[in-house]
């Protein structure tokens, strides 16, 4: 993986006026966390926000153990949802007992749910790294997810468990019953649990995790025991996805057994690896991309989830560093003012990247609707999934489109070796 | 009771070879190429979606070679485009690369053929009860499915132990680089084994179809307990799988079958307590408890023994 430039580049960055631009950075996403629901204040845009802001937590947790600790996991939606179902049961103990705790402390009952989860687990997953925890992560998700359907009292069995967020304690007036109040909540405990995480990547504990997804052999020389290392990592992920969850059981005031299952464990790790794990704010943009994705596409089309397969599937194949990885290779480009020679044959390799793709789509849609008999509107064009004209706009597309596209793609290498070369010379590239 | 125990043995026995037509396949992948393929029981999926297909078509005994065929074609494709332009970037790339393959595979299927069951009927030659145990017909079809596994098992062992072929496969489960080394070409072996071990997925899934249910989320089913057996038997470990498999498929089976449960045993708990976690524990039937079985079996293993049953690789 390309994940050892995590710290490095960052801690290069930072000398001198770089403190500045660090805070610069983080403030200007408070602000921008502040200000979207009064420049986007409808209700469909609030709950979006919301849900993009608990997915952006959750990817954060999952790249501490795969981007930071180099641990693959197919399960990790499992502390996710227990912190969901721990919020759950908290909220309506306080309600029943009369606890004088407010709303906005519950994601943290959330979080001590998850953590505990992965205290007791964690020390039996983490022996093994690489492949074998993938498949016991794998295995203890299908164990909790089971099982969260036998043991009905705790976990209601298949309709969940519902509550009330507004029988609450009130905190400074705050009912929490709008929508608006809810994002500013998951808002805040977005930045908390950000921060926390950064600052996580920052300590010793970060540096080791770090050294142990390198080369866990060395760090054995070094004194430290990986496998402890690895626990660790496990049970902050294991903490901060429990703290997500929370966030989620308030924002839908309901936990079911749908958030431990495989398909919340696989979107996660579809956020994490399409944004980026080499980076701390990739999990985010692959947070809010698969969100907005999965909410726009649901709408549009039945195959969304192939869409996310195919657009995976590229990432992994052409892009392992994710859209992070891609965004963050133009740097040194940019510092060494070699840009504008690459730019050109980006805007040459658009026009048929574009054709393969609407090619590649058209086709999924014809599949997709053949039996079905609604039309595909394409650019205001309908194509009818029937018809051979539509067979064939495809076939030309597809083919065509990736014919023309891998000469322009080849031009960008080309022209990217040039830049990178000037770069090199410039002393702006390693 | 006699009656329960031979007849679950049986079926035990026949899940079990299932299971090792599937788990024989992706371990010889894993020691060779170091690739755990996500994908293997989207493969299984496959065999079953174009077994039903080609039945319709041309019947059943030539899809019964011509889907494995296919999927095995498929296989080789995946090796030979992603899997080996995948492979610089590391372990982790390869495996995520097959994830993302089940899951559009999954995601295929389903919209070509859609998400309820098909009617994938055992073919007419073979619709008849076999024999009659203590007033159960035993199908024919099943005992047909047992004979294919044995078969598959036997004409493994003999390629892999007796031939020129499993030779080199052998050397190359434990020292590719060496193999490479002395002129074979290990890319192409990589993509043949590839394409067998799917090819052996697609067969379970061509026979498994009419006998089990054939639907989009069969591969989601069967592809974490795969996972499980190859990690109960030990990775990379050829009689662990077999052992793993007949041990994992016997015990689902006989989970299914018993009914009994805590309270049946030791009588019900006093009502008066009301419904906690120990009233769901005490009331529930082992035949209920059976989907989580192999994946208790897993975390016992991994307390007990982390390397698996035959395991001997770290990782």
């Amino acid at each position: 993986m390309t994940t050892a430039a995590t710290s490095t580049s960052k801690m290069a960055a930072e000398p001198a006026g770089g403190s500045l631009r660090f805070y610069g950075v983080w403030l200007l996403g408070i602000v921008i966390l502040i200000v979207l629901p009064m420049i986007f204040s409808s209700g469909g845009s609030l709950t979006s926000f919301s849900l993009i802001g608990i997915a952006i937590v959750f990817a954060l947790s999952y790249n501490i153990l795969l981007g930071q600790t180099g641990l693959l996991s197919f399960g990790h939606a499992v502390h996710y949802g227990l912190g969901g179902f721990a919020a759950c049961h908290m909220m309506n103990a306080v309600v029943s007992h009369g606890w004088p705790i407010p709303l906005p402390f519950i994601p943290l009952f959330g979080g001590i749910g998850g953590l505990a989860f992965a205290m007791i687990i964690g020390w039996v997953m983490t022996k093994r790294a690489g492949t074998v925890f993938a498949m016991i992560s794998l295995g203890i998700g299908e164990l909790v997810a089971s099982s969260s359907l036998i043991l009905r009292s705790v976990f209601g069995g298949e309709s969940g468990i519902t509550t009330d967020r507004t029988a609450l304690p009130k905190l400074l007036g705050w009912s929490f019953g709008p929508q608006l109040q809810v994002y500013y909540l998951i808002a805040f405990w977005l930045v908390l649990s950000a921060v926390a995480m950064y600052a996580l990547t920052r300590t010793p504990l970060g540096r080791i995790c770090n050294a142990v997804r390198d080369n866990p052999e060395r760090v054995q020389f070094i004194g430290y025991d990986p496998h402890v290392v690895r626990y660790f990592a496990f049970c902050f992920a294991g903490f901060f996805a429990g703290i997500a969850g929370g966030l989620a059981a308030i924002n839908f005031e309901i936990a079911n057994s749908a958030y431990l299952g495989a398909i919340q464990s696989g979107l996660v790790l579809f956020s994490t690896f399409i944004g980026g794990t080499a980076f701390f704010f990739g999990p985010i943009l692959g947070a809010i991309l698969v969100t907005y994705l999965q909410l726009g596409l649901t709408n549009l089309t039945t195959a969304w989830q192939l869409y996310f397969g195919i657009i995976f599937i590229g990432i992994v194949m052409y892009s392992p560093g994710g859209i992070a990885g891609l965004l963050m290779m133009h740097r040194p480009l940019i510092r060494a003012g070699t840009l504008w020679t690459v730019i050109p044959s980006y805007f040459v390799a658009v026009v048929p990247t574009v054709a393969l793709a609407c090619g590649v789509i058209l086709t999924i849609e014809t599949v997709a609707r053949f039996s079905g008999g609604d039309p595909i509107n394409m650019f205001g064009i309908a194509f009818r999934a029937t018809s051979p004209v539509t067979w064939l706009t495809a076939a030309i597309l597809v083919v065509g489109g990736f014919f023309v596209a891998r000469l322009t793609w080849r031009r960008i290498a080309e022209a990217w070796d040039r830049a990178a070369t000037v770069a090199r010379d410039r002393g702006y590239l390693a | 009771m006699l009656e329960l125990i031979v007849i679950s043995t049986l079926n035990g026995v026949l899940f079990g070879m299932l299971l090792f037509l599937l788990s024989s396949g992706l371990t010889v992948i894993f020691s060779m190429m170091g690739v755990l393929n996500f994908a293997h029981a989207s493969f299984y999926m496959l065999g079953a979606f174009f077994g039903f297909q080609l039945t319709k078509w041309i019947g059943f005994w030539p899809a019964l070679v011509l889907a494995p065929l296919l999927v095995g074609a498929i296989g080789m494709v995946v090796e030979r485009y992603g899997l080996r332009n995948t492979h610089k970037h590391g372990h982790v790339a390869e495996l995520l690369l097959t994830f993302g393959l089940a899951f559009a595979i999954e995601e295929i299927v389903s919209m070509i053929w859609g998400k309820s069951p098909l009617d994938y009927r055992v073919p007419a030659l073979l619709d008849f009860p076999a024999f009659t145990i203590f007033s159960t017909n035993y199908p024919a079809y099943k005992i047909f499915m047992l004979a294919v596994s044995v078969v598959i098992f036997v004409a493994l062992l003999i390629v892999l132990k007796r031939t020129r072929v499993g030779l080199i496969v052998q050397a190359a489960l434990t020292h590719p680089h060496m193999v490479g080394h002395l002129g074979h070409n290990v890319g192409r072996v990589f993509m043949v084994v590839f394409g067998v071990g799917s090819a052996l997925a697609g067969l379970a899934g061509v026979i498994a179809g009419p006998a089990l249910v054939t639907q989009s989320d069969m591969a989601a089913a069967l592809g974490p307990i795969l996972f499980v057996v190859i990690v109960f038997g030990g990775l990379g470990s050829l009689p662990g799988a077999f052992i793993a498999s007949l041990v994992i498929g016997l015990v689902q089976t006989f989970a299914v079958a018993l009914n009994g449960s805590l309270a049946s045993a030791f009588g019900p708990l006093d009502p008066s307590a009301g419904p906690s976690v120990l009233t769901d524990i005490w009331n529930v039937t082992i035949a209920q408890v059976a989907p989580i079985v192999p994946y208790l079996l897993l975390v016992i293993i991994l307390i007990v023994r982390p390397m698996g049953l035959m395991g001997t690789r770290e990782s």
